[in-house]
């Protein structure tokens, strides 16, 4: 036990929280920014079972924030690069990966074979699915978003306390993410490790568990402050009574006189709406080519502009389209909105 | 009367400001500053701004003289 032995001398801790602590179960959706550092130090405080969820890959662009991985790691899976490299951290952790997304139908069977989940996602979506099933299956979560260069953090569920709908009832399509936005590294850094100390007073009964409360930190402007949060009942009961209230978050396109294809994945969001805009993940272009127009233009678009430039490749090269051209900045470009 | 309004995020962005003082006519709701406020900035999606007062997330509350008002919108960066 020597490994722990600086945080067992806290009074807060002592033998009985290590045992806490080897007996928890906690599991990480989204292993990114916020992730990693919540990843590396619950493995180094001896959380007996992490469980990593992501179906991402690493990309170079990652590297500056992500900070569990290494160069090499690029193009793997987030979440088995991440089991890798905290097994060499501490070999007493069990760690499960998932390399798959939340869906509405995985989530509650996932999350209620564990005590405390972490949500290091970076869309509402899956905030909301994080949510309702930590409702459904009555377990506590620790929430952090991050907005360029602020942050947003919170435990909900915990104890019967208020949730994510009593803050923000109504999802909004404005999924705006740090690849969007730009972010430091540092300051998912600090959220992920203040979600980290939430899980772990959570775990150990110790302290005062930011429940009840929305933290709002400003990194560059080094200020911070906190929100009483208040229940609403009727939120909580509709999820308790008709089960998870999935976000599925659409949107229009400024342009409906052409056609757009989407090669993202059916799960990624916004869906923009309407009779020109044909979806097929880029698993699926060679199969399902022949229903791409071949006599008149047609957008394609993913979430960045990279796959699709890809996507377009591959139809060009293969089957001889020439009239494909290329959303450069991805989906954000051309909803309207 | 006076409030002190803070501004985050994309709010902040469009204000141009964290924080400024505005001067009130006539008793306001925190809602209804919130319309106000969010009518002149050019922001996609008012509904899901929330309002603390004093800091308590509140919208229905009339606000008085030196209330400090906070718009707040969600975030999904991670």
């Amino acid at each position: 036990m020597s490994r722990y032995d600086r945080q067992i001398k806290l009074q807060e801790v002592g033998l009985d929280g290590q045992v806490k602590l080897r007996n928890a179960k906690v599991l990480i959706v989204g292993v990114g920014g916020l992730g990693c550092p919540a990843a590396m130090y619950l493995a180094g405080a001896g959380v007996g079972k992490i469980g990593l969820m992501d179906h991402d890959m690493v990309d170079v662009s990652n590297l500056h924030r992500q900070v569990l991985f290494l160069e090499s790691d690029v193009g793997r899976s987030k979440a088995v690069a991440a089991k890798q490299r905290l097994e060499k951290q501490n070999s007493d952790v069990q760690f499960s990966v998932y390399d798959e997304p939340l869906t509405v139908d995985n989530a509650e069977n996932i999350i209620q074979q564990y005590d405390v989940v972490l949500d290091g996602t970076d869309n509402f979506e899956t905030k909301y699915l994080i949510n309702d099933a930590c409702i459904l299956a009555n377990k506590p979560w620790v929430f952090a978003s991050i907005y360029k260069n602020e942050g947003q953090l919170s435990v909900f569920n915990y104890k019967n306390g208020p949730t994510y709908r009593c803050v923000f009832p109504k999802s909004t399509r404005q999924n705006i993410s740090c690849e969007a936005t730009g972010v430091l590294g540092v300051l998912p850094g600090i959220l992920g490790t203040l979600q980290a100390a939430e899980v772990l007073k959570i775990v150990l009964g110790a302290g005062e568990v930011l429940s009840g409360k929305l933290k709002l930190i400003n990194m560059m402007q080094a200020s911070e402050q906190t929100i009483k949060i208040n229940k609403r009942h009727e939120e909580i009961e509709k999820i308790r009574k008709h089960g998870i209230a999935p976000v599925y978050i659409d949107c229009d396109l400024k342009d409906k006189e052409h056609w757009y294809l989407d090669v993202r994945e059916v799960y990624e969001q916004p869906k923009p709406k309407g009779k020109k805009v044909l979806s097929i993940p880029m698993g699926d272009l060679t199969s399902r080519y022949q229903e791409i127009p071949n006599n008149q233009d047609v957008f394609v678009f993913c979430q960045s502009g990279k796959r699709s430039k890809n996507a377009i490749e591959i139809l060009k090269n293969e089957f001889g389209f020439h009239n494909l051209k290329n959303v450069e900045g991805g989906i954000e470009t051309i909803i309207d909105g | 009367m006076t409030v002190t309004i803070k501004y985050f995020g994309l709010v902040a962005e469009a204000a141009e400001k964290f924080e400024e003082i505005l001067e009130l006519n006539g008793a306001l709701t925190a809602s209804e500053l919130k319309t106000q406020c969010l009518n002149s900035l050019n922001i996609a999606d008012k509904d899901s701004v929330q309002i603390a007062v004093n800091q308590n997330l509140d919208d229905k509350i009339t606000l008085k003289d030196g209330d400090e008002v906070a718009l707040l919108p969600p975030f999904a960066g991670g």
